[in-house]
């Protein structure tokens, strides 16, 4: 009756097939994404000569009432793994962080998990109820969330699962797939903590069920500490409204913690004195070590980091030289302090430079430049935080942990460089 | 419970009044009435709070399910192609391929009636009655074996009288489990002699099933 994943397997193997064709092949410089856009250059554009958008006019205004991306970007897109999930409603796909800089992902990149599909809300029958142990149970429309004091705060947000794949070893090439389930964008919103207060908490209050209002009625729980004191129900991210995949009109925003209790489409708000231990709090997102044991209520998103160019989907195609690398790192403990990058597997270390603002639960953006000799590199980067973390490796979790937790694998990846400038996802000793 | 909740005692305390000089009572909202918190409140808790009243058999369930979930979970709910398994998997979790189902995993039984509710028949959510719902989780608790009377009836009386097998098999969050800096100052310069590459990514080309154990590794 148990069966193992022998089905799986099955099915998993023409769709990964598939998704390794669409440009991850390790190393192969042609095959990968991104590649593409390194095209031969048009004389005709070079000086001396004066390209044709040098002569004549331009489209003109609202050609493009919601401008996008240029066409040359066309590559730069969310991806899924096909093999990863039974359904497309209850699936992931992933940021494409080779193809970003800087700290903020655009709303269109920002990668989407849903349980049961993206759920259409129009705005004016969105309802938000609090109810449980309040003084007054409430119901709240958009409108009235808009005439609370607002804030805006610039936080990451990771799925516990971020990098799951890899826990057995490395699997797949590209940053996209084995990091790509972060993003990191301004909301805009209201503190939680007005909300509960407008109904009033009951002293026994120690507990809050979020819950979505999608075809999966996402619920989860969180303790009141944390719901008094940095959570966020918002409504925009990066000054426009919610996307529709990210929730529209309003979701739940808990800053540093793991994806999944950042609810959306946020419906309800049920206070309570004890857990729940729904099934996103159980049968998922619990960590299960070699004992046989798992871990429960792990909310926190510990310091990561991850060199996001060179990668295997951002090759180095301009041969040695001068070479710059870049990447993200981040701590749902606070603010990343320092990030350190070897070029030959862990041998030396140099501190990278983190350029932009540097802000507790955000994304912080690193950059190493050096002169590549063309040989062989193996890049690491470790993140460390205010708390005096410091990013393990991937061997030191397992050994603590085992290779079943699934979530919650913060452990230092390693590209492999190779003269030809492709890049490959492996381990080292 | 975690080190968060430690340091966060201490802030929750100054948010409230901090909480209340930002914001405290603004007249906005409207009261809910009970019925609109009845339409809503789905939620049920492992003391067995939000139960509905209700009741169902073993043999109700197997019909209901048959109906409604073997599609994707199996008749027996051993799991149709990749959907997920919801039975079996008894003293896998320490081995390599781990099968996590209500009755080798699942903590409490509070959690199956709440989920199937408000999630499933997956594409057709909270369509199900209290009776049916205690019905299918009654043939849910026969299937992996918690009860064994296939007469057996689940109702909101003696819900929360079933102990899930693997109750006791979760501890709570005990991070940081690798040294911080004050305990191992990370090296910087000649940490090493040798490095080689002891694992590589799958290349274009190589059969997915050549190594087994990474194929597949769900993200759920
Ligand atoms: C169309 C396919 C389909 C049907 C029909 C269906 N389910 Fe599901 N079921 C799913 C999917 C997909 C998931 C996982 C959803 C997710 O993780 O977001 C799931 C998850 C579950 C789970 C949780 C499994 C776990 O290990 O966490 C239970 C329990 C469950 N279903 C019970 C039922 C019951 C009972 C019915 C019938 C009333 C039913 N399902 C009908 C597709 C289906």
């Amino acid at each position: 009756m148990s069966k193992s994943d022998t089905p799986e397997k099955g099915i998993a193997s023409p769709s990964r097939r598939n998704l390794l064709k669409a440009g991850l092949a390790a190393g192969g410089l042609a095959a990968t994404a991104g590649f593409a856009r390194a095209a031969e250059p048009d004389p005709y554009n070079l000086p001396p000569n004066v390209a044709d958008w040098s002569r004549y006019l331009g489209v003109g205004v609202d050609n493009a009432p919601y401008g996008m991306p240029s066409e040359h970007e066309s590559e730069v897109v969310r991806r899924s793994v096909e093999w990863l999930t039974a359904s497309r409603e209850s699936s992931i796909n992933f940021t494409p962080l080779h193809d970003l800089d800087g700290i903020i992902t655009p709303n269109g990149l920002c990668f989407e998990r849903h349980h049961g599909g993206v759920a259409e809300m129009n705005p004016t029958d969105y309802r938000l109820m609090i109810n449980g142990l309040v003084d007054k149970p409430l119901i709240f429309t958009l409108e009235d969330l808009k005439r609370f004091p607002r804030e805006n705060r610039l936080y990451f947000l990771e799925c516990a699962a971020n990098s799951g794949m890899e826990w057995r070893g490395a699997q797949l090439n590209g940053c996209q797939f084995t990091h790509g389930m972060v993003h990191c964008v301004m909301y805009t919103g209201v503190p939680l903590k007005y909300i509960l207060e407008e109904a009033g908490l009951k002293t026994n209050a120690k507990w809050i069920m979020p819950e979505g209002g999608d075809a999966a009625g996402m619920n989860r729980s969180v303790p009141i500490e944390k719901a008094l004191d940095d959570c966020m129900v918002a409504f925009k991210m990066n000054g426009e409204a919610l996307r529709p995949e990210q929730g529209y009109p309003a979701r739940l925003v808990v800053p540093g913690w793991e994806g999944n209790m950042w609810v959306k489409w946020l419906r309800r708000i049920e206070v309570g004195d004890q857990p729940w231990h729904a099934r996103e709090e159980t049968s998922k997102y619990t960590d299960l070590l070699a004992s046989g044991k798992a871990r429960r209520f792990t909310w926190v998103m510990d310091a990561k980091s991850v060199i996001t160019n060179p990668s295997p989907q951002a090759p180095i195609t301009h041969g040695k030289g001068q070479t710059v690398l870049t990447g993200l790192a981040w701590s749902g403990n606070g603010r990343v302090t320092r990030v350190d990058v070897t070029l030959d597997g862990g041998k030396n270390w140099h501190q990278a430079r983190i350029d932009g603002p540097s802000l507790p639960k955000a994304l912080h953006r690193f950059y190493f430049e050096f002169d590549w000799d063309g040989s062989d590199l193996l890049l690491q980067s470790r993140a460390y935080d205010d708390t005096g973390y410091v990013q393990p490796t991937k061997d030191e979790l397992r050994a603590v942990r085992g290779e079943n937790s699934i979530y919650h694998n913060n452990g230092i990846q390693t590209w492999h460089v190779m003269a030809n400038g492709g890049v490959e996802n492996v381990e080292i000793s | 419970m975690s080190r968060f909740l430690k340091v966060l005692t201490v802030a929750a305390g100054v948010s409230l009044v901090a909480g209340a000089a930002g914001a405290g009572k603004l007249g906005l909202g409207t009261e809910a009435t009970p019925e609109e918190i009845a339409g809503w409140n789905i939620d049920v808790r492992p003391d067995g709070q939000g139960l509905p009243e209700g009741r169902g058999t073993v043999a109700e369930g197997e019909v209901v399910f048959a109906e409604q979930c073997a599609v994707c979970h199996g008749d027996f709910a051993e799991g149709a192609g990749r959907w997920p398994v919801l039975a079996g998997g008894w003293d896998t979790l320490k081995s390599q391929h781990p099968v996590k189902t209500i009755g080798s995993y699942w903590p409490y039984l509070s959690t199956v009636y709440d989920y199937i509710y408000r999630s499933m028949p997956f594409g057709n959510a909270q369509s199900l009655t209290p009776d049916q719902t205690y019905a299918i989780v009654a043939y849910l608790l026969y299937m992996n074996d918690v009860v064994t009377d296939d007469e057996f009836e689940l109702s909101n009386e003696n819900f929360t009288s079933i102990r899930m097998p693997n109750e006791d098999g979760f501890i709570e969050d005990d991070r940081p489990d690798t040294p911080l800096v004050s305990e191992v100052e990370p090296c910087m310069t000649d940490c090493k002699d040798e490095v080689k590459i002891t694992k590589r990514a799958r290349i274009l080309d190589v059969t997915p099933d050549e190594d087994g154990d990474t194929a597949g590794i769900s993200v759920d």
